[in-house]
């Protein structure tokens, strides 16, 4: 997540970290031991179950990632700058995405949720 | 009193004083009752705390945390019960069968009793250690009394500190001193 | 640094546990006394071996969630420290080291170091609610309060609910816990009118847990992580007995 899905994002790398993600989900499902057994307490089912959840959700900021042709905020990529300034593409993407899961292998479907600014005017943020 | 070596004349008359004061004696039973009280509480309540921990440590480090005395309330009690049974068979239960239900100004000769059973250096050393219980028991049984029943202000928590180490080094170490001026002859 | 660890193991609360030894090296003296568990229960994993299960959240001495009895100690032996923020520099090299969940009949365990406090949370829900008035926010100085009094009933407030107090007692009383919830709010105007039912509410859910009676002995005082002062007790009684005589 730290070398493709880090500061500054290109479409090749957040590719190539969605396969990583599934070959490592499938691996994880695979081949992850949880010691204890399932009649008494266990703490390590409850990491075992973090885990899982980090992977989702790793792989959840790479498909936003991927699909967020513009650099905004924190989220930077390195297609869309200008000379290093964020450069953001409001008429395309000016909505907060909800993802919606269908299933390990079926593409996600992307909700959209408009953003609509009634007393502020959009403006290209600028710290020069 | 007794120090007054006058061959227990004025022994005899406080002793007759102190229990002849309605006031005395009044006093007496609202202490003594509150203590009957507290103690019999406590039993009840020793056995909820035992029970409170039904499994028990495997190593633990009691010193470390807090007064031993604190922690061997009922073992020095316990102790100062057998001294309170013995101490009673030598002066008080004799004395009362004397006296029966009514007779309560024919008293035996506690002073001269006294002076008998003090000779004996195992008695002796029975008191001086029964008194020390009393000192350990009262130095944290005073504070805890105050404590227990709220009250703990930091205005008035060093007196009660104070009284409470002084009365228990006044209290046992006069009723040591009998047996022992007794017994190394210094009243007779 | 090297560590000679004798743990208690005990599958859960039906079944008796037992001390089980475990040796580890190469640790480092700056490391909490918890990240030193990590690090053995990595080792057993690595050796197929069940971890042991431990209770931890903030590791930042904030929560209560840690809970370990080390060397006769709760929360061991550094003073007003949790056990997430004892450090292995508290130790000598070499050093054998026992480590026992909290022990009380209130506190069942539920896997090896790992008890079940809720009983504390029974006696803080017991507590009930504070009544206060509703709408715009008060103006901060619209309900006086005395300095010293605020500060006392802050200092209160800085119980953490971890249970250290219950495990240092010889008679495992929940006194300093319960005296500690009961003073932060005795002392401040905020939730005067409940103030006696909640009480005898705390103090009679208290009892029914099987926690065991205070008899003054202090050691939890001496190992409460927050420094919850023994004077609390003393209110708490004071709270008590005066709420008996005046309810009805
Ligand atoms: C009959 C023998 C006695 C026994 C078995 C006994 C035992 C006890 C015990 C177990 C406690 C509770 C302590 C605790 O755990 O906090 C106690 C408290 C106390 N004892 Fe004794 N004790 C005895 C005699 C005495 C005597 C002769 C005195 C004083 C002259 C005395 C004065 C006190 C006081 C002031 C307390 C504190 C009461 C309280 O905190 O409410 N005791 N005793
Ligand atoms: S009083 Fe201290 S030891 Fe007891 S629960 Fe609160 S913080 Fe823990
Ligand atoms: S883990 Fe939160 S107080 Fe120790």
């Amino acid at each position: 997540m730290w070398e493709y899905c880090g500061m500054a994002r290109t479409e090749e790398g957040l590719t190539k970290a969605l396969d990583l993600l599934k070959d490592l989900r499938e691996s994880f499902w695979k081949e992850v031991r949880v010691p204890g057994s399932v009649s008494e307490f266990n703490p390590e089912l409850d990491k075992a179950g973090r885990v899982a959840d980090f992977i989702e959700l790793g792989e959840l900021m790479v498909i936003d990632a991927l699909n967020r042709n513009e650099s905004c905020g924190g989220h930077f990529r390195v297609e869309y700058q200008d000379n290093g300034e964020a450069k953001r593409d409001d008429d395309n993407y000016r909505y907060a995405a909800a993802w919606e899961f269908k299933g390990v292998d079926a593409e996600p479907a992307l909700h959209k949720e408009e953003l609509v600014y009634e007393n502020i005017k959009l403006q290209v943020r600028s710290y020069k | 009193m007794i120090w007054f070596n006058d061959g227990g004349e004025t022994f005899s008359n406080w002793g007759q004083f102190y229990r002849n004061q309605p006031n005395n004696s009044c006093d007496g039973t609202c202490s003594g009752g509150r203590l009957y009280y507290s103690h019999c509480r406590w039993l009840m309540l020793w056995k909820q705390n035992r029970d409170a921990r039904p499994v028990k440590y495997a190593y633990s480090n009691p010193p470390a945390k807090s007064k031993w005395y604190s922690r061997s309330m009922g073992l020095l009690g316990t102790l100062l019960l057998i001294f309170l049974v013995i101490h009673s068979a030598h002066f008080w239960i004799p004395n009362r069968m004397q006296q029966g239900l009514t007779d309560w100004h024919n008293e035996i000769d506690l002073y001269g009793r006294m002076l008998e059973v003090f000779k004996n250096p195992l008695v002796v050393s029975i008191y001086v250690f029964g008194c020390i219980s009393l000192f350990w028991h009262l130095l944290h049984g005073f504070k805890s009394a105050f404590q227990s029943l709220g009250v703990n202000h930091t205005k008035y928590n060093q007196t009660i500190e104070y009284a409470g180490i002084a009365f228990s080094v006044v209290i046992p170490l006069l009723f040591a001193l009998m047996p022992i001026s007794i017994y190394f002859g210094l009243v007779n | 640094m090297k560590f000679n660890l004798k743990v208690w193991r005990q599958k859960n609360a039906n079944t008796p546990g037992k001390l089980v030894d475990y040796s580890i090296d190469n640790i480092n003296g700056d490391m909490s006394f918890l990240e030193m568990v990590d690090v053995l229960n990595d080792n057993l994993v690595r050796q197929g071996e069940d971890p042991i299960a431990f209770d931890h959240d903030c590791r930042e001495g904030i929560c209560g969630m840690c809970s370990m009895y080390i060397n006769g100690r709760a929360h061991g032996p550094q003073h007003a420290a949790t056990t997430c923020q004892l450090y292995m520099r508290s130790f000598k090299d070499g050093d054998t080291v026992y480590v026992e969940p909290w022990r009380a009949k209130a506190f069942p365990v539920i896997k090896d170091l790992v008890t079940d406090r809720s009983a504390f949370d029974r006696i803080i829900a017991k507590g009930g609610f504070v009544s206060v008035n509703t709408g715009q926010a008060q103006d901060a100085n619209n309900l006086p309060v005395n300095k010293a009094y605020a500060e006392k009933a802050m200092d209160a407030a800085a119980c953490i609910g971890c249970g250290a107090c219950v495990a240092a007692c010889p008679n495992s009383a929940a006194m300093l816990f319960v005296s500690a919830k009961i003073s932060q709010l005795a002392l401040l105007p905020q939730g005067e009118p409940e103030r006696n039912n909640r009480a005898i509410a705390m103090v009679n859910q208290m009892d029914e847990d099987g926690f065991g009676n205070c008899t003054n002995i202090g050691a939890c005082e001496a190992e409460c992580p927050k420094e919850i002062k023994l004077t609390n007790i003393a209110r708490l009684n004071r709270e008590y007995i005066a709420a008996s005589v005046i309810n009805e």
